[in-house]
């Protein structure tokens, strides 16, 4: 059994609340099907996206150093950092230059994969995240189980219990609306006191050195407008070089990821607001190790929106955990190989290959091809579990000889036909336990067929 | 008259007899001369999913040199027909795969494509379920897909609603994978079980007396589900509501 399988499991095994996340998820995907039916020439966006993305990605060099001179003509601070350390220790120099142990975040996947909240509470500062997602599993002192909806995998009964014991709710209380207001004034509070704001970025413009944030709370705006100090960390493949490709970008982003037309809130950064600092973290962290493969290349052009997870069976069916990774679900089993494929060697096999994301994806990554050639490299590394390779030895060794895969196939009916059902339901053998083999019929199709010729 | 040459495959073979034989029947009925290169074995798929790729490509190569030969090749599982046509190339690096990957056929697809057939005389008086498999439908494209924004279309549909009497119910959840996916189904059972249980469901909730698909690899696994749970459904390939419809 696999690492993914083994927390799959029981997920799966409390078949009421699979069930309960299956169809929550399900009805997101539902509303991205309407909204992506009411564009007639959404495939023609998606191809579009796709080309804008692939053309960026192979300049994106030229590309990164327009953005950082336009940005520093508007006044922004640019910072680089190749890893998540340095990303985590310009974030703490920006602070202690402020003189501040405080932060309020917004939604920012980023900071999850540089593991950044961590970093700053060893050190004394207070992390804030403000999506009320985030804020939730935060709370919890879990990970995001999803990249849009942080907190899919909460019932809201459980959010009830948390809030009444970290923001004083009443107790059972699980009225969304009650529960979202009595974390919107907790929030308020830790948005005045707060002097530096942190959000991620969607979208960095080459040509302005602007960038777009997109989210649905305004968190992302009172946590920029507050505090006197900005800042925005971004991967380097979120550029793209126009102001004009934006508009592109936007119709596809939430109608993918919620099904929504827009964003509530999409909001423009460009330079800092008078009196206060702008900071662009731009973070490599193995992304251009990705660009150097040809063969993964694209999975680059993924702009978060969640779609992939949406429609996947395996992701509705197993929650956003049983990936125990950043980015869960197609893309982030496909990302997360990328940057360690010893640890997440099981994740290009938690998926049956039904190709759903490959067609919900906005700018057309090619998922389940990438997850079936992830597959192939874990096995030439030998990170493949080794029964399944001597399995497919084997396999490989019969099947080359027609004799001999006829001999084990009439074996096999033999066996089928004469072993007591006991003994062919014996649970050792994952495929019955739940299930039936097939009958086994008395003669193979090919005796069928020559005994019809004759 | 279309010389056709049967690409059975392994499982098939081995455990599905009655489907290729339904296969070979349909086409000859529809005038096509059928053969049978007796070589043939297995298309190399489970290993290729299985990421080994050095057991699947003298597979690959095998099934290349016994169907070069044949103006066009049928297979009634849509899988096995997208693993020569759409992954050959990535087993097989600097081999031309392409020729044979171009002729070789599912079984529906052929039927309409080539054949140009768009319906099948015959009468099968049943509420019919259509399972839609995935590399059918989205690697081979003999549907739109709910993904997709473009024109509504379903090759399968089309020649068995052309059936006389038959019924062909509506799914909550019209394209969703079963759950099957070859290794998936005994590395990660419990996923692949659950995925499986919830079409059957699907099925029934829509009144499915016969379910049917054109891959027999879902078709196993949800009749091994259905058996298990004695739930009151047949699983049929479409080949064999075909052939058994037209006879």
């Amino acid at each position: 059994m696999s690492a993914h399988a083994d927390r799959a499991a029981p997920f799966v095994a409390n078949d009421a609340r699979m069930h309960w996340h299956d169809k929550a998820v399900w009805y997101v995907r539902g509303n991205r099907d309407r909204a992506a039916a009411s564009v007639p020439e959404w495939e023609t966006l998606r191809e579009l996206a796709a080309q804008v993305k692939a053309h960026t990605l192979s300049r994106l060099a030229e590309y990164l150093e327009a953005f950082e001179q336009n940005a520093l003509r508007l006044g922004a601070q640019v910072h680089w950092a190749a890893d998540a350390a340095e990303h985590n220790a310009i974030i703490l120099s920006i602070l202690e230059a402020r003189g501040t142990r405080k932060l309020v975040k917004s939604k920012s996947m980023l900071t999850e994969e540089c593991h950044l909240n961590d970093f700053l509470a060893a050190r004394g500062v207070e992390v804030v995240d403000t999506d009320l997602g985030e804020r939730i599993v935060q709370l919890a002192r879990e990970a995001p189980s999803h990249i849009v909806l942080p907190a899919i995998h909460k019932k809201k009964e459980e959010i009830g219990e948390l809030f009444h014991h970290f923001l004083g709710t009443e107790a059972g209380a699980s009225d969304p609306k009650y529960l979202t207001e009595a974390a919107r004034g907790h929030l308020r509070e830790k948005f005045l006191a707060a002097e530096v704001g942190l959000t991620g970025v969607n979208f960095a413009i080459a040509e302005t050195g602007g960038v777009v944030v997109c989210t649905n709370e305004g968190n992302a705006d009172l946590g920029t407008s507050l505090p006197a100090v900005h800042i925005a960390s971004m991967g380097v493949e979120k550029l793209i070089p126009r102001a004009a490709d934006l508009g592109l970008f936007l119709r596809l982003l939430a109608r993918s990821g919620t099904g929504q037309p827009i964003t509530t809130y999409t909001s423009h950064f460009h330079g800092p607001r008078p009196g206060s600092e702008l900071h662009i973290v731009i973070v490599d962290n193995g992304r251009s190790a990705l660009l150097s493969s040809e063969t993964h290349r694209r999975s680059l052009s993924c702009i978060r929106c969640g779609a992939c997870m949406n429609t996947c069976p395996v992701f509705r069916r197993s929650g956003g955990h049983s990936y125990d990774a950043t980015v869960p679900g197609p893309i982030g089993s496909v990302l997360a190989p990328a940057r360690d494929a010893g640890r997440y060697a099981s994740l290009p096999f938690a998926s049956s290959l039904c190709g759903s994301c490959s067609d919900v994806c906005p700018v057309k990554i090619d998922l389940h091809h990438q997850l079936f050639l992830w597959r192939r490299e874990l096995s030439r590394l030998g990170l493949t579990p080794l029964p399944k390779r001597v399995a497919s030895r084997m396999g490989s060794f019969v099947l080359r000889r027609r004799w001999l895969y006829a001999l084990l196939g009439w074996s096999a009916r033999v066996l089928g036909r004469m072993l007591p059902g006991r003994l062919l339901r014996w649970r050792i053998n994952p495929w019955v336990r739940q299930r039936e083999l097939p009958p086994m019929p008395k003669e193979s199709f090919r005796a069928q067929w020559r005994k019809r010729r004759v | 008259m279309h010389d056709v040459a049967l690409f059975i495959p392994c499982y098939v073979d081995q455990f599905y007899p009655q489907v290729g034989m339904a296969t070979a029947t349909l086409l000859e009925r529809l005038g096509c001369k059928v053969h049978f290169p007796e070589d043939q074995t297995c298309c190399g798929q489970p290993m290729a999913n299985a990421g080994s790729t050095d057991a699947a490509a003298p597979l690959a190569e095998r099934f290349l040199r016994i169907f070069e030969p044949f103006p066009y090749v049928v297979c009634p599982s849509g899988s096995c027909v997208s693993m020569v046509r759409h992954h050959y190339r990535d087993l097989l690096p600097g081999r031309t795969v392409d020729a044979v990957g171009k002729r070789t056929f599912e079984l529906c697809e052929f039927l309409v494509d080539i054949l140009g057939i768009q319906s099948i005389p015959g009468r099968f008086p049943h509420r019919v379920g259509l399972h839609q498999s995935c590399h059918a439908l989205r690697e081979l494209r003999l549907g739109s897909g709910s993904e997709r924004v473009v024109p509504r279309f379903n090759k399968v549909r089309t020649l068995l609603a052309s059936l006389e009497g038959i019924t062909l119910v509506e799914l909550t959840r019209p394209d969703e994978c079963c759950g099957f996916g070859g290794v998936f189904s005994v590395e990660e059972e419990a996923v692949s079980c659950a995925m499986g249980k919830d079409r059957i469901a699907d099925h029934l909730q829509a009144g499915t007396e016969v379910l049917t698909g054109v891959d027999v690899s879902c078709l196993m696994h949800l009749d091994g589900l259905v058996r298990r749970d004695r739930q009151p459904l047949r699983v049929r390939h479409v080949a064999e509501i075909l052939a058994g419809a037209s006879g």
